[in-house]
């Protein structure tokens, strides 16, 4: 990265983390309300652990993949709502003036939103270890569960900008999200796949690629290292975090028709 | 553009059309000189916006050409950007950032060396008079400190051309006037070439060296403000005597100093052959026939007769502003009589 595009994207990457820290509105539900549906369910569904064949004795742990799912989510929210006010309030006009690449523009909004989903990540760790989850991988399972919570926050993030780049509209946006939310309860987020017993839920969860990134992390959590879980969500993380920057950039284009 | 007055904005025949809209600009052609405020006057809707996008680059014409600083806006929108500053129709900033940090960002968006960033940053900050809210967030500033951030952001790297789209509207009459100052010292003193649009009668006549004015996308006329006013020429007197019986004894009087003008349902308005001259004539005249008058009223012609002259009609929404004219500008003289 040349030093002039480092530079606007640390700015932008500043903007983006400043102002989000700065409206309590997207931070404290996207911290508060994962972990209260964490406390609910974990204390409601702890019979399922007495299931043939549940992975875990304890459904905190198993359920604690979840709030990073739902962190991520939030993520698709507020970065697409702050883009599309840029746009509403002609501020991306603005930027369009300066010499500044559009790459940095995505960069730099993403960068921010995964500062945020940093701090969302140890929160939502920390809170769980300290309420007895267990972190079969360890230190390093630590390390591993952030960064692919990371990835994923990234790729959210870029669906959320580019459906604020293709709709210019805040509400379209948050239109989004209880979209989001729908594929992740259709997900393996309350049970392992193998256990549902509902024959369409269990097709729609196993084409679901939420379903692997909540075992990706879940997996650390539960059984360790396992790599055959960790591919397959690191990569679907991955690939979602590929097409849909891919998508936002084109969209990018369109939006921003400075000759 | 010449050899030997290169100007700072040149197009020729610009056209942008609008899916299933008709052409919001249809074929004008600009020429401003460097150093010279240029006021872009027309109604809402009249293609002053979309003029102003097509010359900084934000939106690709249909058809014509434009030169900015020399450069093509078409084939050339990098080299465009770095000569011009610009405050679009909204002031657009983020209500969760201080006005110093607007300034951070824009500065670096610029490519302006740190040290350098920090110093221009307190200087703009100061000349628009912003150094005590600099640390406040945006979302707290009034209407007129959110107008002169925009200004300021639009200055950072010190361009050579300036594009205002309606700077002062929505402002009180303090915050135009401070606005109008730094705009005018800005050309005076720096040199910088101003690109103004604006609604506002009384802003092009005070602020611009010349006006075009523009109604559905074509330029009606151009020139500065005392010639286009002297184009439509002699001032008119209006005249509403006490007693309604008396408009035919008015007007019979009135008839020996010029035509009909058009008047309020009371009065009666002849355009003075004589000039303002005349004034004092028209009131002997009046008093020596014992017509006794409730109101006399000198108009001087003023850019919305202009307007009213090249398009049939008079500027939209600016029936207010056209009173403010008088007001600022000393052209209407009310008399009690």
């Amino acid at each position: 990265m040349s030093s002039a595009l480092g530079t606007q994207v640390g700015h932008l990457a500043r903007r983006s983390v400043v102002r989000t820290f700065r409206q309590p509105a997207q931070v404290v539900p996207a911290l508060i309300f994962p972990l209260f549906l964490l406390a609910v369910n974990s204390s409601g569904l702890s019979r399922a652990t007495k299931l043939p064949g549940f992975p875990t004795s304890s459904y905190l742990t198993f359920a604690l993949a979840v709030p990073f799912m739902q962190g991520a989510l939030f993520s698709v929210m507020n970065a697409g709502t702050d883009l599309a006010r840029d746009i509403e309030t002609g501020f991306l006009n603005r930027l369009a003036l300066t010499p500044l690449r559009g790459g940095a523009l995505l960069a730099g909004l993403l960068a921010g939103t995964v500062v945020v989903a940093l701090v969302q990540s140890a929160v939502y760790l920390l809170v769980g270890l300290a309420a007895g989850a267990n972190l079969a991988s360890g230190v390093g399972g630590a390390l591993a569960i952030v960064a692919l919570s990371l990835l994923i926050t990234l790729g959210f993030g870029a669906i959320g900008l580019f459906a604020a780049l293709r709709t210019g509209s805040g509400e379209a946006v948050q239109g989004l999200f209880p979209l989001f939310f729908v594929t992740l309860f259709l997900s393996s987020g309350s049970l392992p796949r193998n256990l549902i017993h509902t024959d369409w839920f269990r097709e729609v969860a196993t084409y679901n690629p939420v379903s692997y990134l909540i075992e990706g992390i879940r997996s650390l959590l539960v059984d360790g290292w396992n790599a055959q879980a960790l591919e397959l969500g690191f990569g679907i993380a991955a690939a979602i975090a590929v097409i849909a920057m891919l998508a936002a950039s084109s969209a990018l284009k369109t939006r921003m028709v400075r000759t | 553009m010449t050899a030997d007055h290169p100007a700072s904005i040149e197009a020729t025949g610009l056209v942008r059309e609008f899916k299933k809209g008709p052409r919001a600009v249809d074929g004008i052609d600009l020429h401003v000189a460097p150093g010279e405020i240029f006021g872009f006057l027309g109604p809402n809707g009249a293609g002053k916006s979309t003029t102003v996008h097509m010359l900084t680059t934000l939106l690709p014409p249909t058809a014509g050409t434009a030169l900015v600083a020399g450069y093509d806006v078409v084939r050339q929108g990098p080299d465009v950007r770095r000569a011009i500053g610009a405050a679009l129709q909204e002031a657009a900033l983020d209500p969760f950032l201080t006005g110093r940090e607007h300034m951070r960002l824009q500065t670096a968006l610029h490519g302006l060396p740190p040290d350098v960033r920090i110093a221009r940053t307190t200087e703009l900050l100061e000349r628009v008079g912003l150094e005590d809210a600099a640390d406040r967030k945006v979302g707290s500033y009034s209407g007129g400190m959110k107008r002169r951030l925009d200004l300021a952001l639009a200055l950072v790297h010190s361009p050579r051309i300036l594009f205002l789209d309606e700077p002062t509207t929505g402002l009180d009459i303090q915050s135009r006037t401070a606005l109008w100052d730094e705009v005018s010292r800005l050309a005076r003193e720096d040199g910088v070439t101003v690109f103004l649009t604006t609604q506002y009668l009384e802003e092009a006549d005070v602020l611009a060296d010349r006006v075009g004015i523009i109604d559905h996308g074509r330029i009606v006329a151009e020139g500065t403000p005392a010639a286009l006013k002297g184009e439509i020429g002699r001032p008119t007197v209006e005249i509403v005597p006490c007693a309604a019986t008396d408009r035919e004894a008015v007007a019979d009087v009135l008839g020996r100093f010029g035509e009909r003008a058009g008047a309020s349902p009371k009065g009666v308005a002849v355009r003075l052959a004589g000039g303002e001259g005349q004034l004092a004539d028209v009131v002997r005249a009046l008093d020596a026939e014992h017509i006794p008058l409730e109101h006399v009223q000198l108009h001087a012609p003023s850019l919305d007769d202009v307007f009213l002259a090249k398009t049939g009609r008079t500027l939209e929404g600016a029936g207010d502003d056209e009173e403010a004219v008088g007001q600022v500008t000393g052209e209407t003289e009310t008399v009690a009589a």
